[in-house]
């Protein structure tokens, strides 16, 4: 196995741990940093897809997209925290209304 | 010897990163989430260094883990101050069958894309050649730096454009923004007076050597945002005959210039962001310049929440 390949699969694990957390957790802000790990897990399969051997030349467009991805994320964990913050403004809580509370 | 060492780094690494992402996600405290997340973040920066990739080691420092954490911060101070009741993360909307069957399918998509990975192809060539041939051709000697302004300019323009429509977005929401409890003490105050020139300098550096080196007007934006914010945290405000059109102007700058140049280039050149030869160099930096000042002001006004002078409506 190489190192790329190794990496790639620590970010599909990344992913998947972070697709749990984001299905489990009823809480906003842990969906939104469940979100994030998700999003790190892609860079990173990019990242290790970028030098899939050691004597290849490392391909700069995976790395420009992952910093385009970074920002982005960032753009839409901004805009998400403060959804969160009004949501909990208007309700009192930072989760969003599940089933039982909509039946009652 | 050497390869033994350098593949017991890796693995440390990722069970750091794999490890840390889990507590982040699992720990019962969502202060003590926030701060594992920040840590994760820092980690991965060095998982980008072992990987060759570091304009994105620094790009994630900046913005991943530094920006990211400071907004995660402000937010949870502001979910505290409006409801204590809002902080406590109370286990589990799914419970028995439910977790069970939702595990497996987890380890079912795990699994997929585990394979997904395994099987592409390890020997295909990417695109590193043509980036390497045309280099010369686009102003700069950084090849990243070179693909976000030059080769892939529009996905830099379109990045651009999700900042400054994130932040449209946060202000329309018209959340208050609670007064800062207690001055700052003499350390932070301190600090933040030595800090901020030393930011500011670390961010024109970042900017400047982005042509040829790691670094460029993202890295240098977040750096900038980071003076931003250390001012604010230190209980410094926007002067009110700023917070008007000067901000503005400051938001779109970046935005406005990248899109003339994409309009002027269309005209002219007949593609849009087609950039000749002889000009690139002067046109990336312009682009950079601007979108630098524009990412900084962005950045530290998505950390406010809301726009300056509205606190006390």
């Amino acid at each position: 196995m190489s190192v790329a390949l190794f990496y790639a699969l620590a970010g599909a694990g990344l992913f998947s741990i972070g697709l749990h957390a984001l299905l489990v957790h009823r809480h906003l802000l842990r969906k939104i940093l469940a979100v994030n790990v998700m999003g790190s897990g892609v860079f990173l399969v990019l990242a290790a897809m970028a030098a899939p051997n050691a004597i290849a030349l490392s391909d700069p467009v995976p790395h420009a997209m992952i910093i385009t991805g970074i920002v982005v994320a960032v753009a839409a964990t901004a805009l998400a925290l403060v959804l969160m913050l009004k949501l909990t403004a208007e309700t009192g809580q930072a989760v969003l209304p599940g089933r039982e509370e909509e039946n009652s | 010897m050497e390869t033994l060492i350098s593949w017991a780094i890796d693995v440390a690494l990722v069970l750091l990163v794999v490890s840390l992402a889990w507590r982040a996600l699992a720990s019962t405290d969502l202060f003590k989430a926030i701060v594992l997340f920040i840590a994760f973040g820092l980690v991965l920066t060095l998982v980008w260094v072992r990987l060759n990739a570091t304009d994105v080691a620094l790009a994630e420092a900046a913005i991943g883990a530094g920006v990211t954490g400071a907004l995660l911060l402000a937010a949870y101070a502001k979910l505290r101050a409006t409801s204590p009741d809002a902080i406590v993360d109370r286990a589990g909307g799914i419970s028995g069958i439910g977790a069970i069957s939702l595990l497996i399918l987890i380890l079912l998509v795990a699994a997929a894309l585990g394979y997904a990975v395994w099987t592409l192809p390890s020997d295909y060539a990417g695109l590193g050649k043509e980036v390497a041939a045309n280099l010369d051709q686009s102003g700069v000697s950084n090849p990243v730096t070179a693909v976000l302004l030059n080769f892939r300019g529009y996905d830099t323009l379109l990045e651009i454009m999700v900042l400054l429509l994130a932040l449209l977005g946060a202000w329309s929401l018209g959340i208050t923004i609670p007064r800062p409890e207690a001055a700052p003490g003499l350390v932070l105050d301190t600090l933040s007076r030595l800090l901020v020139p030393l930011l500011i300098l670390v961010a024109a550096y970042l900017l400047w050597v982005g042509a040829h080196a790691p670094g460029g007007a993202f890295q240098a934006g977040a750096v900038l945002a980071a003076a931003g914010v250390l001012m604010l945290l230190s209980g410094r405000e926007l002067p009110a005959a700023l917070a008007t059109w000067p901000l503005r102007l400051a938001l779109v700058l970046g935005p406005a210039t990248f899109l003339m140049l994409a309009v002027i280039t269309l005209i002219l050149e007949g593609r849009v962001l087609k950039l000749s030869p002889e000009w690139a160099g002067r046109l990336i930096l312009i682009i950079e310049t601007t979108a630098t000042i524009s990412i900084g002001v962005t950045l530290t006004a998505l950390f406010m929440g809301a726009p300056p002078g509205e606190e006390d409506r």
